[in-house]
């Protein structure tokens, strides 16, 4: 799976280096730094900050505005549950309870076993065919509590 | 070998397009296609025969054996044979121009978009050169379709003529209001459409580079479109004088208002800039930009290629031409459907969208995605038109229509609403950073039965400082749900009092 890689700083180096000379480039970097380790780690802010002739405020503050920059490395998988009117019209509401309960998690939050991080998502343009999720980049739809578990079951 | 063309829209795909694809692969010449918008018969195939196209589905893989026995690859009758896909009423009523390839072509063959017309708009644009590209844009009447409505003629003759170094066209591919997808329908089925807009905008006002900044959410379309893209520029397409680069968004709603998006793409967060001076003659890095929607740019080539009347003619008082509806949330037939504006609301959910998925009644319907109002059965003779919507306090936003059925709660909707503002409020003015967290707090007295009168005269009282104190509008619209609610459901605000 992407994002596996342990913090390595000339790897992060590397990253950034390819895409500073870019316009605007603070997120294309991080994007690339979150595809690599998973989550954009505190030690690649001073780095950008660098590269980019910002400050480390700022960097910390752009990592921290986007809902999809993660600072923690998530679990092997990623279930990202859309929360948006659409969905909630198909009661996305009762299958994020069910599936806090299931995993025994809140929001952001990964399940003991390390496998499974939830996430919500406000609308995946899904929304003709809701509840709808995307698990690890896939998308799913028309999910009710039973989908959902056979979709989770084997990736615990 | 017999052709047969399965969706790989996003959608497609989540209903299991692939295993279908999979399934076929063996006896057929599978080409994938975006999306015809019916989502209710997707994944939906279509074989090619002697007779034309013939549609089979909702198919999965487990259907293809049964299928192919009956005798799929030669059209035959089966329990899930839908006949030719144009004839099906869904798609027999439409006006489809800018979504008149989607679902149709292969969105990676340059061949294919050539043939359906793909690329005369952009000639026609070069020979006729600049001033009568502009202008033909200005009298097709188009407007901006992310949900703003401001005329696109105007903004491309103020960039024009905005003095500049350089300029730049952005599009904003950052389609966050739930119960929209038509900006992902036409990335994922017809990219080259956009490519060509974009390619025509710039010509026009004289940009040398576009951006699309396109949301993460949406990695097909990212995937799909960066391959359209780099083929598009091998084949010369662009221009020597003109590029176009993709850049991603990273999961904030406001990244969708214009002038948070150029923020965004110049590496900053997302906080919304005061206006005026406007992009279009200080936008990206200070430089004039034209800054318009997926489904305005791909409206384009078609303006171009036809002439503007026949856009012109499509219609309803001052919104013309034609916009992609798009049904969602609890209706049964849920999809996209492209008319010209003036359908009234009542049409376009129960003839049109089928009524509730549920099969209990309509109760709600949420036009324009979150910061739209929420509209009762009552309004149901509402003409579908920018004006015709503000009038009755609501907007038609991107062209997103939720369904709700009877089991809805008002009071909640509303809160929700206030929830979502507090999520994605850039935080640069006090009325939407502070307004909604209040309201939210305030919502949930109500919702608790706490001094019910008093707390919702509080929340007229603070949708009023929102809606006129805030710098943009995602707390500037975001009182359009919670005091739509109010009017239309004010039961549902009553009830923990009452219990």
């Amino acid at each position: 799976m992407a994002g596996d890689e342990a913090w390595n700083e000339e790897r992060a180096e590397a990253i950034i280096d390819a895409r500073a000379r870019q316009p605007g480039a603070t997120l294309p970097i991080l994007h690339d730094l979150q595809a690599a380790f998973g989550c954009v780690p505190a030690e690649a802010v001073p780095l950008v900050a660098k590269a980019l002739n910002l400050t480390r405020a700022e960097v910390h503050g752009v990592v921290t505005f986007y809902h999809e920059f993660r600072r923690h490395k998530p679990g092997r998988h990623v279930l990202r549950l859309c929360r948006a009117e659409a969905c909630q019209a198909m009661g996305a509401d009762g299958l994020a309870a069910h599936a806090k309960s299931r995993l025994n998690v809140d929001w952001h939050e990964t399940t003991a076993d390390g496998a499974i991080t939830l996430e919500p998502v406000f609308c995946l343009g899904l929304c003709a065919i809701g509840p709808a999720a995307l698990l690890d980049g896939d998308p799913l739809g028309r999910l009710d509590p039973a989908r959902l578990n056979a979709v989770l079951e084997p990736l615990s | 070998m017999t052709r047969i063309f399965v969706p790989k829209d996003a959608a497609a795909l989540a209903l299991g397009a692939d295993a279908v694809a999979k399934a076929l692969a063996p006896h057929a010449t599978i080409v994938r296609t975006g999306s015809r918008g019916m989502f209710w018969l997707e994944p939906m195939i279509e074989v090619e025969t002697d007779a034309g196209r013939i549609a089979y589905g909702p198919v999965s893989a487990a259907d293809v054996p049964g299928l192919l026995a009956a005798g799929l690859l030669t059209g035959r009758e089966h329990a899930l044979r839908l006949g030719r896909p144009e004839e099906i009423p869904f798609l027999a009523r439409q006006t489809r121009l800018t979504f008149a390839r989607c679902g149709a072509i292969d969105p990676l063959s340059l061949d294919d978009y050539r043939k359906h017309g793909g690329l005369e708009g952009l000639e026609k644009a070069r020979a006729m050169g600049r001033a009568e590209t502009t202008d033909t844009v200005l009298k097709s009447g188009l407007r901006g379709r992310g949900g703003a409505g401001f005329p696109t003629g105007i903004k491309w003759q103020t960039t024009a003529g905005a003095a500049g170094d350089r300029k730049y066209i952005v599009c904003n591919a950052d389609e966050g209001d739930s119960g929209t997808y038509a900006d992902r329908m036409l990335m994922e089925g017809d990219p080259f459409c956009l490519i060509e807009g974009m390619a025509i905008a710039g010509f026009a006002v004289g940009a040398t580079k576009g951006y699309v900044y396109t949301r993460s959410e949406y990695p097909h379309a990212i995937a799909t479109f960066d391959a359209a893209l780099a083929i598009a520029r091998a084949a010369g397409l662009l221009g020597p004088a003109f590029d176009i680069e993709q850049r991603v968004g990273a999961g904030a709603y406001v990244c969708g208002e214009e002038t948070a998006l150029l923020e965004s793409l110049e590496g900053r967060r997302g906080q919304v800039r005061a206006k005026p001076p406007l992009p279009a003659h200080k936008g990206l890095f200070g430089k004039p930009t034209v800054i318009n929607n997926v489904i305005t740019l791909a409206s384009v080539p078609g303006i171009l290629r036809l002439g503007h009347e026949p856009y012109q003619a499509a219609g309803y008082a001052r919104s013309r031409g034609t916009m992609p509806i798009q049904l969602a949330g609890n209706v049964r037939h849920g999809g996209l459907f492209e008319t010209g504006f003036g359908l009234t609301l009542g049409e376009i959910v129960n003839d049109i969208g089928g009524g509730t998925k549920s099969g209990r009644p309509v109760r709600a319907v949420q036009v324009g995605g979150p910061l739209g109002a929420y509209f009762p059965p009552a309004l149901f003779d509402t003409p579908f038109d920018y004006e015709a919507f503000a009038a009755k306090d609501g907007l038609i936003g991107h062209g997103g229509v939720v369904v709700f059925d009877d089991t809805v709660d008002m009071a909640h909707q509303a809160r929700f609403a206030m929830e979502f503002c507090a999520a994605e409020s850039c935080g640069k003015c006090t009325p939407c950073r502070i307004g909604s967290v209040r309201g939210m707090e305030t919502l949930d007295k109500i919702l608790a039965g706490v001094a019910v009168d008093a707390n919702i005269a509080l929340i007229r009282d603070l949708c009023h400082t929102m809606k006129f104190g805030s710098l943009c509008a995602l707390g500037g619209f975001i009182p359009y749900p919670v005091l739509s609610a109010l009017e239309h459901f004010s039961e549902d605000f009553r009830r923990a009092a009452a219990a």
